[in-house]
């Protein structure tokens, strides 16, 4: 019995002692070099172990979970993994490839390939420089220079609407607990939006909605932290569109964890803003119904990604309409070398005079 | 180098074309400007000039030196502009690139040519010692319309210079740095920056505005309202008009971008 | 060990032997760059930027399995008090070199081969110490960047001044003193990352000297945390 109570003890004293070795709480702010917890904890993203001690290497946000310490970082730069949807910016063409400027410290590339198969013809009558791309990343190598594609749905090039540009690690916060905050932003506004992984985010609608579409994403930028925030945006929303606040909002709470999760995930699901959208769509039926509220921007501007240009049968026509005069210009031209076969056997000896002077052919030629 | 995306050069010619424009100010409003004056404790003279968000430190050390040959009996006026790398990621480090040769000329002949300094004032001895004026501009954030905003921040260093009096004793200048003198100015000089973005001209441009113009044009004016500098960048051509509504605008703008000064 | 004796003088500038002139450090001051910082000790006004990590055109620097750091430390020419002409000098260039050095050991950039960090050290105004306050800035403007760091490098001098070791030298000081030791430390380990001295020392005093001024650093070291911290906690409070 006192063998049992000495063990319970000893548990106890052993609990107490991981207890108290973590020094920081959850949502805590920290900067690089911080001290978080002794070494009985597992050291995770954004943080590295030195003299058993486990410390932040970033300026962020503390979040704890399961005797796992890990640093959300407050400012970051984009790196390339497999699957993740972003959005680049063309920047060269090249012979079999387009260099694509994707808002990280490496560039992408997209070969030819992954557009049209073998043929490598006129890659820049399909995407010129400056031209701005959904893309998806297919492989990184061990250089992390990403290789793109543009195989999903939505994926090419974006035509017309504005391009907002937030820090990558707010991209999760933009995107809401299962799409929340875009699909609310989205159905205010009537915006078409995309929300590449790289932070960057694409909007097109009315014009003067873009321009409170973009106000919005930058609040929620710089404000991605703070509690109570899908409600304050739905509030600003209602102010700017509408003019003023319906009574009766129910608030959300918004829910840190779910952001952790989102942002430690590391395989963003296949068009994960689709998805969201599609299992979101019940209970914004209930919003929209609840409020009563005027829907005229959401018949106009149907929730939609872009659709991927139809190159390839254009292309694909173009080089029909091309091998049809090439043809025609071939009959032609085998129709006049016969011609011209039979002139110049008649004037042979002549041609055979003209050509001992120099000059005379160069003229010829001309 | 940077390249701007095709859907930005779109949708900033479409809001121009609507008499819009991205921040959505007027085509012909100012951003908010903000000057602070002796800044820096080593320099005679200095300010930095807030346009929005560029921003621009200039600063004025004068010394004694001898005189241009053909003007014996002037001060004479050395400009220099250094963009800094941190004010954009397209700046270098290295020798001035032809972007700040052209930024210091220009802010240069809006002083020079408009007699803005007296320079005849800054002679200490005939054709032997007068005061050199140094002044550095120094680009510290460029968010658009460095050419107003330099312009701006070296008025108002001009306007806050003092020099130590001076006085020839046996062939040698004498500081006296106890007794200093406002720098003797005439009048100023303000810089009105337009850009041509399709069909328009639109004053005070952004980053992005600058990014997609056709056509630059600076004008010079002075407080009494005379045209004392132009210049006329870009890879386009203007019209007649378009200068000469452009100079228009400048003339009554003038007022309202001076008052700044006060 | 630092003993307090009796015989300490006072300052011209009034400050006790172990005092610094005041600091104020101010956060993400510029727009364009990825981080940015302010700082003024005394009369020292300086401006650090940091860009990156980013893919560089110059590719002879970079190294396959970690990141690099470039730092390009310049005056402004009104900064000090006849005019400095524009452009890079001997001594601008080898205060940049050991900046560079100084914050080395405190980054972590395993993660981003191939990459640079490209910083940029302003000096507005000079008035004694800048290479330290340069670092300093240089430290807080990377931590803003978010690059991902082992700890916040501070920088601080002590010298040695009518015979009496003394922290933080002005330029006054600096002139007319007998040594400078410029010290920059990891706060959380002591560790230093960039020492040098000029001056005549005994052992004794240059011992004294390096305590003095790692304490002066663990001073700076605390500005720069509050005033990192503070200007997220603005952000963050919107």
């Amino acid at each position: 019995m006192a063998y049992y109570l000495f063990n319970h003890l000893l548990v106890g004293i052993y609990l107490y002692g991981v207890y108290k070795m973590i020094y920081v709480e959850n949502k805590d702010l920290v900067i690089p070099g911080e001290v978080l917890a002794e070494d009985d904890f597992y050291s995770g993203r954004g943080t590295f172990r030195e003299n058993g001690k486990i410390c932040s290497s970033l300026m962020g946000l503390v979040s704890l979970r399961n005797r796992k310490v890990s640093v959300i970082p407050l400012k970051s730069k984009y790196i390339p993994k497999k699957g993740d949807v972003i959005i680049g910016k063309i920047n060269d063409v090249k012979f079999s490839m387009w260099n694509v400027d994707i808002n990280s410290p490496y560039s992408g590339i997209l070969p030819a390939s992954e557009v049209f198969g073998r043929d490598k013809k006129n890659l820049n009558r399909i995407f010129n420089v400056g031209d701005v791309l959904f893309l998806r990343v297919v492989d990184v190598d061990e250089v992390k220079k990403a290789k793109l594609g543009l195989k999903g749905r939505g994926m090419g090039k974006f035509k017309g609407g504005i391009i907002v540009s937030i820090a990558p690690t707010k991209v999760p916060r933009l995107i809401g607990k299962k799409g929340s905050m875009i699909n609310m932003i989205k159905d205010k506004t009537g915006c078409k939006i995309v929300v590449g992984q790289n932070g960057l985010v694409w909007v097109k609608g009315e014009k003067d909605m873009e321009q409170i579409t973009k106000n919005v994403i930058k609040i929620i930028e710089k404000e991605a932290h703070t509690s109570g925030l899908t409600n304050r945006i739905r509030d600003k929303l209602y102010l700017d569109i509408d003019g003023e606040i319906p009574e009766g909002l129910d608030d959300e709470e918004y829910d840190f964890e779910s952001e952790v999760n989102l942002s430690n995930n590391d395989n963003f699901d296949d068009d994960s803003n689709n998805h969201r959208r599609n299992s979101f769509a019940n209970k914004h039926k209930r919003f929209n119904k609840k409020f009563n509220r005027r829907n005229s921007f959401n018949k106009k501007y149907e929730l939609e990604k872009p659709r991927l240009q139809n190159f390839k049968a254009e292309l694909e026509q173009e080089e029909l309409e091309a091998k049809k005069k090439e043809d025609k210009k071939r009959n032609d031209d085998f129709i006049n070398n016969l011609e011209n076969i039979e002139k110049s056997k008649s004037k042979k000896s002549f041609n055979l005079n003209r050509k001992k002077s120099g000059f005379s052919i160069l003229k010829d030629n001309f | 180098m940077y390249i701007t995306p095709e859907i930005t050069r779109e949708n900033i010619t479409s809001l121009v074309n609507n008499d819009k424009r991205e921040d959505g100010r007027a085509l012909d409003e100012y951003r908010n400007i903000e000057i602070e004056t002796d800044i820096i404790p080593k320099a005679e003279g200095s300010a930095i000039c807030k346009l929005g968000g560029t921003k621009v430190i200039a600063g004025i050390k004068p010394s004694i030196g001898e005189p241009f040959p053909d003007t014996p009996n002037l001060g004479v006026l050395m400009t220099n502009c250094e963009l800094l790398p941190m004010a954009d990621p397209e700046f270098e480090p290295g020798p001035p690139s032809s972007d700040s040769i052209e930024l210091a000329r220009v802010v240069d002949r809006g002083i020079r040519e408009s007699e803005m300094v007296k320079l005849d004032e800054l002679c200490v001895e005939e054709g032997k010692h007068v005061w050199i004026l140094f002044i550095d501009i120094h680009v510290i954030d460029n968010c658009g319309n460095l050419f107003d905003c330099a312009n701006l921040a070296v008025n108002a260093a001009l306007k806050t210079c003092k020099l130590p009096k001076a006085k020839v004793v046996d062939d040698e200048v004498v500081l006296d740095e106890e007794n200093t003198i406002p720098i003797p100015l005439n009048h100023n000089v303000a810089l009105s920056t337009f850009v041509k973005i399709g069909d328009k001209m639109v004053l005070d441009p952004s980053l992005n505005e600058e990014k997609v113009l056709s056509a630059r044009l600076s004008v010079g004016i002075t407080e009494s309202g005379s045209i004392c500098s132009m210049q006329k960048g870009g890879d386009e051509p203007l019209t007649k008009e378009e200068i000469f509504s452009s100079v228009k605008l400048a003339l009554s703008k003038n007022a309202e971008i001076l008052s700044n000064l006060d | 060990m630092i003993f307090i004796s009796e015989d300490k003088k006072q300052r011209a500038d009034g400050r006790a032997y172990n005092e610094l002139r005041p600091i104020k450090i101010e956060v993400g001051v510029l727009e364009r760059v990825d981080g940015s910082a302010y700082v003024e000790v005394g009369g020292n006004k300086i401006l650090a930027s940091v860009y990156g990590p980013k893919e560089t055109y110059m590719k002879r620097f970079l190294r396959p399995d970690t990141g690099v750091i470039k730092v390009k430390y310049n005056m402004a020419p009104f900064s000090v008090d006849s005019r400095k002409r524009p452009g890079p000098d001997r001594r601008s260039n080898e205060i940049s070199k050991i900046t560079a050095d100084a914050l080395r050991p405190a980054l972590l950039l395993e993660s981003f081969p191939r990459s640079m960090v490209e910083v940029y050290i302003e000096v507005i105004a000079a008035e004694g110490g800048t290479r330290c306050a340069g670092v300093t800035a240089a430290a807080v403007a990377l931590a803003d960047a978010g690059v991902p760091m082992k700890d916040i490098v501070a920088g601080c001098a002590a010298g040695k001044m009518d015979d009496q070791i003394v922290l933080d030298l002005s330029e006054v000081e600096d002139k007319e003193g007998q040594a400078d030791v410029p010290v920059v430390i990891m706060p959380r380990t002591g560790e230093i990352t960039l020492l040098q001295t000029d001056g005549n020392l005994t052992d004794e005093e240059f011992e004294e000297a390096i305590n003095l001024a790692i304490e002066g650093c663990m001073e700076v070291s605390k500005v720069q945390k509050e005033a990192l911290k503070n200007h997220y906690v603005q952000n963050l409070e919107g």
